[in-house]
């Protein structure tokens, strides 16, 4: 395989908050949920995303507003071109339709379990937004458990909180989450607790994407090829989740 | 045969180092931290070498920082780097990582060079490697006048002064007389010559976009495109000074190692066959070596050294 960009033109545009939108491109070739891909602006930057929605021949990826890569990206039309290489890394492994699963997508990590919630049958599925105008693909999920930290919207509280009311009311045997990683943690705590088998989508700062150039580790694991779906095990030996992380450079930071 | 194979001897000395078997993880692979190091060893490479390391912290050039294309590899990585005293803190107990673990460093002047081996020198590693050969990073390398004769003397002889850890110099394969840039290290007071560091630098354009696709434009090429020019450096290296050479650029295979052994390194680098084989490319190119020494009746590595030289 030859790991460069490939251009693709952007085909739709859809605004998903005000500071979300999504954006669609043809895509062809195999996927698994939970994997991510590199897109490239050239002479700008080239930085991972998951996709978001595949339907046919067509996938999307879901953006949250940040920094100047992103700023630059939602500032494209239908009609521009991007380039795009992947996938990358090792999604969420989908489970029997007879094991009682709940999803949980935190912020802008629901882009990552979108096609997993698509494609995992007879799942529980909880978003958490910090406030309603946050909340993601609520047409998509229409049976989706609704938490807000501010109570604007469905359960007032956090992802965390709601899941271990449920945990209490529903035998669940797995748990998949995407979110912010105080919030993975916890669940990942909560999973261990209850014996229950979780699977979690971890993010570093990722170069290469191709598990070379060892900078989005995390003890040892490359998020680009070893994840960035870990379970339970992997986790278990990870003593980095959930506390520090290398940055751009290298350098060692609390979470 | 396997236990056959089990008589065979990978392990080498090099500068009084003992290696189990003479795979390195080259530098900016993988070296960022020391649980990756860790798991590098586990993986069967003989010594191990952390992503080189500068005074100050660095964030690198943008992405894309690595790219392939059919025959290899063109990496702009642009030395990010946590800086001295944050990799100090990073790289501690190497005693626990299984192999011993060879401190990269870099600096934009002499005394840069002197400051962060000094820095390191209470770590634990077991040598200095000074890259004077990075083709795609300003202020460092190539790009800052750091790979003629003279200043490879300078940088070399200063740090020797400050350190009795051995010294490794890694040179460009970019140049038209090698050997001159080696015997200055030699004389300056080097202990192993690494040969070599990419070549180029390249560029790769992207024509539906029509621009360059490293976020850096250019960048050194790694891979299989390297690995007839670095047997041909090593060759040349070896027959000009007494000093161990080890040999680095395209090798991911055991066939490749012998090649390069052949050509008269003592010990073999690699980087890109990280990418094409796996993490696990240390024990498979020692499996291979050894299954390669049985079929040819030798039982210890040491005795295929140089042996391509008349
Ligand atoms: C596997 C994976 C999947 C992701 N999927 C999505 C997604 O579907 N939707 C989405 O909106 N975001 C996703 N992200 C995060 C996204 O890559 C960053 O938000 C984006 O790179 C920010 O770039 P920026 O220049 O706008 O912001 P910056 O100001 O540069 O950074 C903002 C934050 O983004 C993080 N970031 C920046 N560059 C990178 C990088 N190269 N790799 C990882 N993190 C980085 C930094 O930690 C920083 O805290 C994903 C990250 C990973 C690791
Ligand atoms: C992604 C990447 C990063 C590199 N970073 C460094 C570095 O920080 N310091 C250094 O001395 N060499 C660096 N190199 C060069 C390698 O150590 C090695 O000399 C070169 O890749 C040739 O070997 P190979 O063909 O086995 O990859 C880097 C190479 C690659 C591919």
């Amino acid at each position: 395989m030859i790991e460069q960009p490939q251009m693709v033109k952007i085909c739709n545009i859809k605004d998903e908050t005000p500071n979300v939108k999504t954006f669609f491109f043809e895509f062809t070739g195999h996927y698994d949920p939970g994997q991510f891909i590199m897109v490239w602006i050239p002479l700008n930057d080239e930085k991972p995303f998951t996709l978001s929605y595949i339907n046919g021949n067509i996938a999307g990826i879901t953006v949250l507003r940040r920094g100047d890569f992103t700023k630059t990206l939602h500032a494209k039309k239908i009609g521009d071109q991007i380039g795009i290489r992947g996938p990358y890394g090792k999604g969420y492994g989908l489970s029997e339709k007879s094991v009682t699963t709940c999803i949980v997508g935190g912020g802008i990590g629901m882009a990552s379990i979108a096609c997993l919630a698509d494609r995992q049958e007879n799942a529980t599925f909880i978003q958490g937004a910090r406030t309603v105008t946050e909340l993601l693909f609520r047409h998509r999920f229409k049976e989706m458990k609704l938490c807000t930290d501010d109570g604007s919207l469905g359960y007032k509280g956090t992802t965390v909180d709601l899941l271990r009311e449920l945990i209490g009311k529903h035998n669940y045997q797995k748990i998949y989450a995407c979110g912010p990683e105080k919030m993975l943690h916890k669940i990942f705590e909560l999973c261990s607790e209850h014996h229950i088998d979780c699977e979690v989508s971890v993010e570093r700062y990722i170069k290469c994407g191709f598990g070379i150039c060892g900078q989005c580790d995390c003890s040892g694991q490359r998020i680009c090829i070893d994840g960035p779906v870990f379970n339970k095990e992997d986790l278990r030996n990870m003593p980095d989740f959930g506390k520090t992380a290398i940055t751009k450079s290298g350098s060692r930071v609390s979470l | 045969m396997n236990g056959k194979m089990a008589g065979i001897s990978l392990s080498v000395n090099l500068c009084n180092i003992r290696l189990s078997n003479p795979t390195v993880l080259a530098s900016g692979i993988l070296g960022t931290t020391r649980a990756l190091l860790k798991r590098v060893a586990d993986n069967g490479a003989g010594a191990v070498t952390i992503k080189s390391v500068s005074k100050e912290q660095r964030e690198g050039h943008k992405n894309p920082t690595v790219i392939t294309y059919e025959a290899g590899m063109l990496n702009a990585v642009g030395y990010s780097n946590p800086g001295v005293d944050a990799a100090r803190s990073e790289f501690y107990n190497l005693e626990d990582i299984g192999a011993p673990v060879i401190a990269s460093i870099i600096g934009t002047c002499t005394d840069d060079f002197v400051e962060v081996a000094e820095g390191l020198s209470e770590s634990g590693f077991s040598a200095i490697e000074i890259p004077l050969s990075c083709p795609h990073t300003p202020g460092f390398g190539l790009l800052s006048g750091q790979g003629t004769p003279e200043a490879t003397y300078e940088i070399i002889s200063a740090v020797r002064r400050k350190t009795n850890l051995p010294i490794f110099v890694k040179i460009s394969p970019n140049v038209p007389e090698i050997t001159t840039i080696a015997k200055a290290a030699e004389d300056a007071g080097a202990s192993a010559i690494t040969a070599v560091n990419s070549m180029g630098p390249g560029m790769i354009i992207n024509i539906e976009s029509k621009k360059p696709v490293l976020g850096f434009k250019v960048g050194g090429v790694t891979g299989d495109a390297l690995r007839p020019i670095a047997v041909r450096c090593v060759y040349d290296i070896y027959k000009a000074i007494k000093i161990p050479v080890i040999g680095v650029g395209g090798i991911s295979t055991g066939r490749h190692a012998i090649e390069m052994i052949m050509a008269g390194a003592a010990a073999i680098g690699i980087g890109t066959g990280v990418y094409t084989r796996g993490i696990d490319v240390f024990s498979k190119v020692c499996a291979e070596m050894k299954q390669w020494l049985m079929e040819n009746g030798y039982n210890n590595i040491n005795d295929i050294v140089g042996i391509a030289h008349d």
